[in-house]
Parts: C-alpha cells; sequence; structure tokens
C-alpha cells in the first residue's frame, strides 16, 4: 500500500511538473547589459529600471510569462557581440534588450540583424546604431538633435561665442556628439577653438584642460561618459578654468555629482528625462515607486530600459506571436504608446522624443526647459 | 605655445610622473629582491584606496588614522598573498610565479567586482590636497606638492632599511643568492614576507596620493597605473630603486608633453608610454641605471 501511494505522489509530482511546464514556457527577453565596467552605473541602472518596471506591469503577455535573461558586456564590444550571439544561439531569446552605450551597439546590432532578432538599445544615441538595420531599434533621440540643441542652448542661452569640445575618442557616441555640436554651433556663428581628446578610463586630463585654458573659450563641451566628466571637471576647476561646462546625456548618473562634487556645481547637459517632465501616469507611479525601493531621485537610464520593456511587451502582444519578424514589424509600428518617459511612437527604428536641459545645484539635477522634436 | 603654457604643463608632468614614481619604488624593490614581477602590486594599490575610502569616508576616522591603517592593511594583504600563492612556489620554476602573479591580479580586480561593486565611487580629499596654489600663471594643487616630499621621505626611509638595518642585509643577501642565504640560516620566509608588507605598504601610499589627484576609485582603477609604474620601472632600469623614480617622472612628462604638443593624438598617449616600454626592452632591456640581468625572468 504504501508503495503506491509513493508511486502515485511521485506521479502526480511529474505530471504537474510537465502540466506547468507546458502550459507556461517563459517568453524569454536578453538584456545585454554594462554591468561592470566603465559604464557599470548605466547598466546597472537600467537593471534597477527592469525589476521596478516588472513589479508595476505584470510580465506576461499572449498568457506566458515573461523573463528577462541578462548578461554582463562589462562595457566592451567584443563583449557585446558575444553577449548577443549568446543571447540568441543558447537562451534562445525573441528580443534584446540594450546594450546602454552606442560603440557596444554598433557591435551587438549587426548581429541581432544577422539571426533576425529584435534588440531595442535604452539609450543608443548614435544615430548610426539603427542606420540601414531592420532589427535594431531605440528608446531615445538621435545625437544629431541632441547635438542641435546643446549647440542653440549654449549660443543663444548661455550666449557662449567660441566653445572647447573635449571627448572621448575612444567612444563612438562622444565623438559624433562633440561633432555635432561644433556643426550647429558653427553654423550660428561660434567658433570651436580647441577640440581635445581622451579615452575612456583616463584619469589624467590636466595636458588636455591646459590646451583649453590656452585658448580660453566661453564655454566647455563634454560629449563623455560621467566617470569622465566628473574628473575632467575636477581638474578643470583645479586648474583654475571657471566656464560654464555643457554636457550630454551620458552625464546622467549619481556618479557624477559624487566624484565630480562642488566642481560638477552648476554643470548643465540635455537629458533624456526628467522627473519633472513625467505626463504618463505610469511615469508618476513608477517615480514614486523608484524612490520607495532605492531611496533616490529616479534617472533617466532606468527609465528608458523600462520603455524599451513596455515596447517590447507591447509589440509582441500586437504582433500575437512571438515570431521574431512578426515582433519586428509591431515594434516599428508603435505609435503613441504610453511608458514611463512619456508617450512614444517608433520611426525608422527611431523613437521621437524631447529633450530636457538640466543643471547640477545643491548636488542635484534641476530641471531647467524642455525641447520638443 | 608660450612659457607660462609650458611651464604649466611641465608641472602637470611632473605631477603625473611624481605619482608614477612613487608606485614605480615599490615595483621595482620586490622585483630587486625577489626577481618577481609582483603583477598584483597594482591591484594592492586599488585595495588601499578601498580600506581608506570605508575608514575616512564611511567610518569618519581622522585622516592619519585611516591613511596609517590602510597602509598597515594593504602590508597584510600583500603578506598574505605571498604566503598563499608564491610561498608554495618558492622552488619552482620562475615563470610559474610570474603567471601566478598574473592570477592573483585578476583574482583581486575580479572579487573587487563582486564584493565591492563595479561602479566607482567618489574619494574624499583633506582641503590641504585639494588646495590649488598659482605661480605666475601656473596652477598646481597641493597633493602635487606633496608627492615629491611624500616620494622623497619614502625613498630615504627605503634606502635606510636596505643598507643600515639587519633585515635590509637579509634582503640585499637574499637578492644575491637565496639558496646560500638559507644556508647561511637567515629564515628566508620572513625575509620575504617582509619585503612584501614593505611593497604593499608603498603600493597603499601610492594608491592613496592617487586617489587624492584622482578622486574617484573602482575596482580596477590599478591597471593602468599599475603598467605605467611598471614601465616607469623598466625605463629606469628594474631593480633599481633611484631609477624607478626616473623613470616614473620620464614617463608621467612624455605623456603630458605629447597630448601638450600633439593635441590630435592626444586620445592615444597610452600607446606612446607602451612604446617606449617596447623599445627599451628591445633596445635597452636594463633601462637607465639597471645592471645587466643574469637570468632572464
Amino acid at each position: 500500500m504504501r508503495r503506491i501511494l509513493g508511486f502515485v505522489f511521485v506521479l502526480a509530482v511529474l505530471l504537474s511538473l510537465a502540466l506547468s511546464a507546458a502550459g507556461a514556457e517563459p517568453i524569454k527577453i536578453g538584456c545585454n547589459l554594462e554591468m561592470t565596467g566603465g559604464t557599470a552605473a548605466y547598466g546597472q541602472m537600467a537593471w534597477e529600471g527592469l525589476e521596478l518596471i516588472q513589479e508595476l506591469v505584470k510580465p506576461e503577455v499572449l498568457g506566458r510569462p515573461v523573463k528577462l535573461v541578462v548578461v554582463d558586456n562589462k562595457t566592451d564590444r567584443v563583449e557585446a557581440a558575444n553577449a548577443t550571439s549568446r543571447l540568441i544561439e543558447k537562451e534562445k531569446v525573441v528580443a534584446i534588450i540594450g546594450p546602454m552605450i552606442s560603440g557596444n551597439m554598433l557591435a551587438a546590432g549587426p548581429i541581432a540583424e544577422k539571426y533576425g532578432i529584435p534588440i531595442i538599445g535604452p539609450s543608443t544615441t548614435n544615430p548610426l546604431t539603427t542606420q540601414g538595420k531592420q532589427y535594431v531599434f531605440r528608446a531615445c533621440f538621435i545625437d544629431p538633435f541632441q547635438g542641435t540643441i546643446a549647440a542653440k542652448f549654449a549660443y543663444n542661452n548661455l550666449k557662449a561665442r567660441t566653445a572647447a569640445i573635449i571627448s572621448d575618442i575612444s567612444q563612438d557616441y562622444c565623438v559624433a556628439l562633440g561633432n555635432f555640436f561644433a556643426r550647429e554651433f558653427t553654423r550660428l556663428g561660434g567658433k570651436v577653438v580647441t577640440t581635445v581628446y581622451l579615452r575612456t578610463g583616463d584619469q589624467d586630463f590636466s595636458a588636455q584642460l591646459t590646451a583649453i585654458k590656452n585658448s580660453n573659450p566661453d564655454l566647455i563641451y563634454m560629449p563623455n561618459y560621467y566617470q569622465e566628466i566628473a574628473l575632467a571637471a575636477r581638474q578643470a576647476r583645479d586648474l583654475g578654468l571657471k566656464q560654464p561646462i555643457l554636457s550630454g546625456d551620458g552625464a546622467d548618473a549619481p556618479e557624477l555629482i559624487q566624484i565630480g562634487g562642488p566642481a560638477v556645481e552648476g554643470l548643465m547637459h540635455t537629458a533624456f528625462w526628467h522627473e519633472k517632465a513625467a505626463v504618463t501616469e505610469l511615469g508618476k507611479k513608477y517615480i514614486e515607486k523608484y524612490r520607495a525601493k532605492y531611496g533616490k531621485a529616479p534617472n533617466a537610464f532606468g527609465a528608458l530600459a523600462a520603455d524599451s520593456y513596455l515596447i517590447l511587451l507591447d509589440a509582441i502582444k500586437r504582433a500575437n506571436s512571438v515570431d521574431p519578424k512578426k515582433i519586428r514589424d509591431a515594434i516599428e509600428a508603435t505609435s503613441g504608446l504610453q511608458v514611463v518617459t512619456g508617450p512614444v511612437t517608433i520611426e525608422n527604428g527611431d523613437a521621437i522624443k524631447p529633450i530636457v536641459i538640466r543643471r547640477v545645484e545643491k548636488g542635484e539635477f534641476q530641471y531647467l526647459d524642455i525641447v520638443q522634436p | 605655445m608660450d612659457l607660462s603654457t609650458f611651464i604649466q604643463q611641465l608641472l602637470n608632468g611632473i605631477s603625473l610622473g611624481g605619482l608614477y614614481a612613487l608606485i614605480a619604488i615599490g615595483y621595482t624593490m620586490v622585483y630587486g629582491i625577489l626577481r618577481l614581477i609582483n603583477f598584483a602590486h597594482g591591484d594592492v594599490f586599488m585595495l588601499a584606496t578601498y580600506f581608506a575610502y570605508y575608514l575616512v569616508g564611511i567610518y569618519m576616522l581622522p585622516w592619519w588614522l585611516g591613511i596609517t591603517l590602510a597602509v598597515l592593511l594593504a602590508a597584510l594583504v600583500g603578506m598574505s598573498i605571498d604566503r598563499v600563492a608564491y610561498r608554495p612556489l618558492r622552488n619552482a620554476p620562475r615563470i610559474s610565479a610570474l603567471i601566478t602573479a598574473v592570477g592573483v591580479s585578476f583574482l583581486l580586480e575580479n572579487g573587487g567586482i563582486v564584493v565591492l561593486g563595479a561602479r566607482p565611487k567618489g574619494f574624499p580629499r583633506p582641503e590641504i590636497m585639494g588646495k590649488v596654489y598659482t605661480l605666475a600663471g601656473a596652477s598646481i594643487i597641493g597633493v602635487s606638492v606633496w608627492v615629491p616630499v611624500l616620494t622623497l621621505l619614502i625613498l630615504a626611509a627605503l634606502l635606510f632599511i636596505v643598507y643600515r638595518t639587519k633585515i635590509g642585509a637579509a634582503m640585499r643577501a637574499v637578492s644575491t643568492d637565496m639558496e646560500t642565504t638559507r644556508l647561511m640560516g637567515v629564515d628566508i620566509d620572513r625575509v620575504i614576507s617582509f619585503t612584501f608588507a614593505l611593497g604593499s605598504a608603498l603600493a597603499a601610499a601610492g594608491g592613496i596620493m592617487w586617489a587624492f589627484k584622482f578622486p574617484q576609485i573602482n575596482p580596477l582603477m590599478g591597471i593602468l597605473p599599475g603598467w605605467k609604474a611598471f614601465t616607469a620601472a623598466v625605463v629606469g632600469g628594474i631593480g633599481n630603486i633611484i631609477g624607478a623614480m626616473l623613470g616614473g617622472l620620464v614617463i608621467g612628462i612624455v605623456e603630458i608633453m605629447i597630448v601638450a604638443f600633439l593635441p590630435w593624438l592626444s586620445g592615444y598617449k597610452d600607446a606612446f608610454v607602451f612604446i617606449i616600454l617596447i623599445a627599451f626592452l628591445l633596445f635597452k632591456p636594463t633601462g637607465f641605471l639597471g645592471e645587466p640581468l643574469k637570468e632572464k625572468v
């Protein structure tokens, strides 16, 4: 009797396991994120945003649970490409969120394109990432727009007539954004008097900053990532440079203020988003929940990763299928979808979104202005 | 380029080179005595900054106490690395110890990412280190004034230890012939342990000064300064303490001057430093002041 009972029990367990597996096989979405390396803050903030949005919006679509699989790309192009192959071949994901930085997307995008798996970069602003690609998307604006707005802001609002640019030669994003800024600034009648370069991970910028000091510009433009901006700002102030510093979306990390300290007071930057610019219900809930969970001000990188997740879920729902080709077509047709940072529309792989301008005051990012596309 | 800009760039170079020199001294001392390139040097340098960060930034100890404890802790880490990783390989071929050193370095870097987190932390800076002095239009930051002073003090202390004390005599004996020294009844393991403690304390001093100048710490921060210090040690003649100082200054000034005179190459300054390393290894492996090697590592 006992043996029979035991047998029935084992059978029941096996059966239930088999049933639950068949009934709700999860849909896997890959996350190719910068969890370590030179831009670790972006990947980690994105992951915070993804964890949070799953609490707000049930991770379920087409009656199946959604499972996020994260792979660290170490802020490295080769690793970003490998992570993409691994997510597609081994994890069999239907779509990928990330990488966060343009250089990594330029390595990861072509691989996703080859396999025909949609990939969304939450914050990859370089125009080349989606150019000529069917499966590569972004959840943010592009750098020609950002550089133009930054130049106009520098020329019209800050009354700068000469500018110096210090940008990161090893990052496609930084070099291109610097060029877009320079083009518009020159078109407006301004002059870029010095352009110097650094590399991700460099710590000493005293020589570059001395060259800038020598040319005495009205403004210093730093289209870099937070770590280099913070160190360059500190060293600029140590060298006696008092000009205003203007920066891009890369500045949006708590590390900028923590490392930069008093040197980044007054730094201005073009940003993806600010909590004061939240217009959607979901955005307001996200901000409230973010503060409750992490005890700090929300950031754009987490919000954009959450946006990417929402765009994907919506696309899978409308496609009514997990076929990557159908998901891809549904993403491209996204129009007026209410996500965390506002309503989003996708055109040719690019999201159409406004730009926020912010300034660091008393150790916090403060909202200054918003520019619609 | 006018004169005041040139002076500013020279000052920039000296303050960077001074830091390389400080790190290179420890590197070269360990090599000079053990004939082991301790690739973990840069990672002990990193750990020391984290010790100081937690002791001073989080536990609010006064600076002098925090730094002293951080240096002592780093010395302890150095001794532990020797005990765990190098001592079992004392009689193995030299290449095994070298590979182990690379392994220890990777272990500390990636262990650091797991335990300390990959995101950088802002390092606090006492006022005296952050004060900016202006001289004839050229600015120099407090830490860059103190680094050479500290380096000279350390150099004097080191020369005293190596040439005027009993343990120093034992260290020199070990560097000449380890086996014979053992036969003479010297406790070799104790001498080597002391050497690592001293080397690691020097790395810690360098690391903390580095973090004062570049107030940002992360688990991979030791890699590049470590390589640069290694280059400085090679240029100066590896094993030679005065040479390491000279090499550090040369590397720092070259790095700055490349950016100053060839601004369009400013993104590639590290490449030039390593070209110098390769050139020295090919054409003058003994550096400025080194003695010819009897045996290749």
